[in-house]
């Protein structure tokens, strides 16, 4: 049996630790260990995008990851974008604009469209859809997560 | 959802990558883990020695050699997709990258991972076997070219011996008069292909079709070339007509596999369908 060791990485600025088996995956060790539970699973098969975070500048779906993967690594959760109180653009966003229902998709929805925006400041509305391709929304409010993200992009780039 | 337990190793370079997968039995290389992570979570892969290869510096590189685009192994599909040398030397590899996943999965997935997975409906390694790829392969006793023809020999099946590993892989630099396109027949974006068709077609500087090349993804055991649709445009002026009777051919040696997503016959009839629109793509979008 594999044993359990010690892993360290930085998540939202903050450097952190904790014990995790080879087999743990990023997710449980966010959501669990370290416990950061903004990151949500839904499917858990890699489909639904609900647990999409941003390891060393990209995109990646936290239950596709093992948490060894990240060791080192520089992560950034939804719970790492609000600062000093205040929401961040594409939060503001999301709430000025209803881009959530439920809201269980909400965290990998406002994810993704971090790592679009970070790349296209400006996306076309085929970009945006493109762009959150692999986060579902069970609700299927996609019309205003649409609108949510190009709202954000107009108040990221004043 | 979690994998069975396992050991991890962690290699500093592909020498030692490989020494270990010669050490030990049930050892799997772990690159971007976008299919491996997946099949070991459903428990239908338990390797019980996960070989991470993701650290090893110098794998992720695109470029071109002479004729040919090399690509590292640990190159991500996004990467691909967003080469400039790639969009420019061999478009139909960025176009079949563009088309995997979503985003977060090309972000973290490799040219060589997708390779080694050799799932029939994937749309890179139909990609590969239109262009005639090569993966170079590294074992103990040295490397060795597998051609892409040669290296799909079942369903998630490759000639790579188990203790080798992907080197490089490489692709050809397009010639002029060729046009390219890789579609795919899907229920909805991102999902596995029913069927898949990428097509290379060259003029010459008669409008003759000089070389075609038709690869068909999902429609058997491994991608399939569809040598007799190829056959049937070379040498020929592409009218419509020729384009239409020579995608007739697109059932010929194939073996689809009937599943929730269409059944044979259905795949069948699509594979044809696909192999005319894609001819016709690759076809317009040839330039002066």
């Amino acid at each position: 049996m594999a044993e359990k060791r010690r892993i360290k990485l930085t998540v939202n600025g903050v450097e952190m630790e904790g014990e995790a088996e080879p087999r743990t995956l990023l997710v449980h060790f966010i959501r669990d260990t370290l416990g950061l539970t903004g990151t949500h699973i839904g499917c858990d098969t890699g489909h639904c995008g609900c647990c999409t975070i941003i390891m060393n500048g990209v995109s990646v779906k936290s239950c596709m990851v093992l948490a060894y993967q990240a060791e080192g690594a520089d992560i950034l959760t939804i719970e790492g974008l609000a600062k000093d109180g205040k929401l961040h653009p594409i939060q503001e966003a999301f709430w000025e604009n209803h881009g959530l229902q439920c809201g269980y998709c909400t965290p990998g929805q406002i994810m993704s469209a971090y790592f679009l925006l970070s790349r296209n400041p400006k996306p076309t509305e085929e970009e945006i859809r493109r762009g959150l391709e692999g986060n579902y929304c069970r609700c299927t409010g996609y019309v205003n997560i649409i609108k949510s993200v190009k709202a954000a992009a107009e108040k990221m780039s004043k | 959802m979690i994998p069975r337990s396992f050991e991890y190793l962690r290699p500093s370079t592909l020498q030692e990558a490989v020494q270990l997968l010669d050490k030990y039995e049930e050892s799997k290389i772990l690159a971007g883990g976008q299919s491996l992570i997946a099949l070991m979570k459903l428990r239908l892969a338990s390797p019980k020695y996960i070989i991470d290869i993701t650290r090893i510096p110098g794998l992720s590189y695109v470029k071109e050699e002479g004729n040919k685009i090399l690509i590292g192994p640990l190159t991500t599909h996004d990467t691909v997709e967003n080469s400039p040398i790639i969009r420019n030397k061999c478009p139909i590899l960025s176009e079949a990258a563009s088309r995997i996943g979503d985003q977060q999965i090309r972000n973290r997935g490799t040219i060589a991972g997708t390779l080694c997975h050799a799932d029939p409906s994937a749309d890179v390694p139909t990609t590969f076997l239109a262009l005639d790829g090569e993966v170079v392969a590294m074992g103990k006793d040295g490397e060795r070219v597998i051609k892409a023809k040669d290296f799909f020999q079942d369903f998630f099946t490759t000639a790579l011996n188990p203790n080798e590993v992907v080197k490089e892989v490489r692709v050809p630099v397009l010639p002029p008069k060729t046009g390219t396109a890789y579609i795919k027949h899907a229920r909805r974006e991102g999902d596995f292909a029913i069927v898949a068709v990428a097509a290379i077609i060259t003029l010459d500087e008669n409008n003759v079709c000089k070389s075609a090349s038709i690869s068909l993804g999902s429609v058997g055991p491994t991608p399939l070339r569809a040598v007799e649709v190829e056959n049937a445009l070379v040498g020929k002026k592409l009218t419509d007509e020729v384009i239409v009777a020579a995608s007739e051919l697109a059932d010929r040696g194939i073996s689809p596999p009937s599943d929730i997503h269409g059944s044979a016959e259905y795949r069948a009839e699509m594979a044809k369908v696909f192999t005319k629109r894609a001819i016709r793509l690759a076809l317009s979008r040839i330039g002066g």
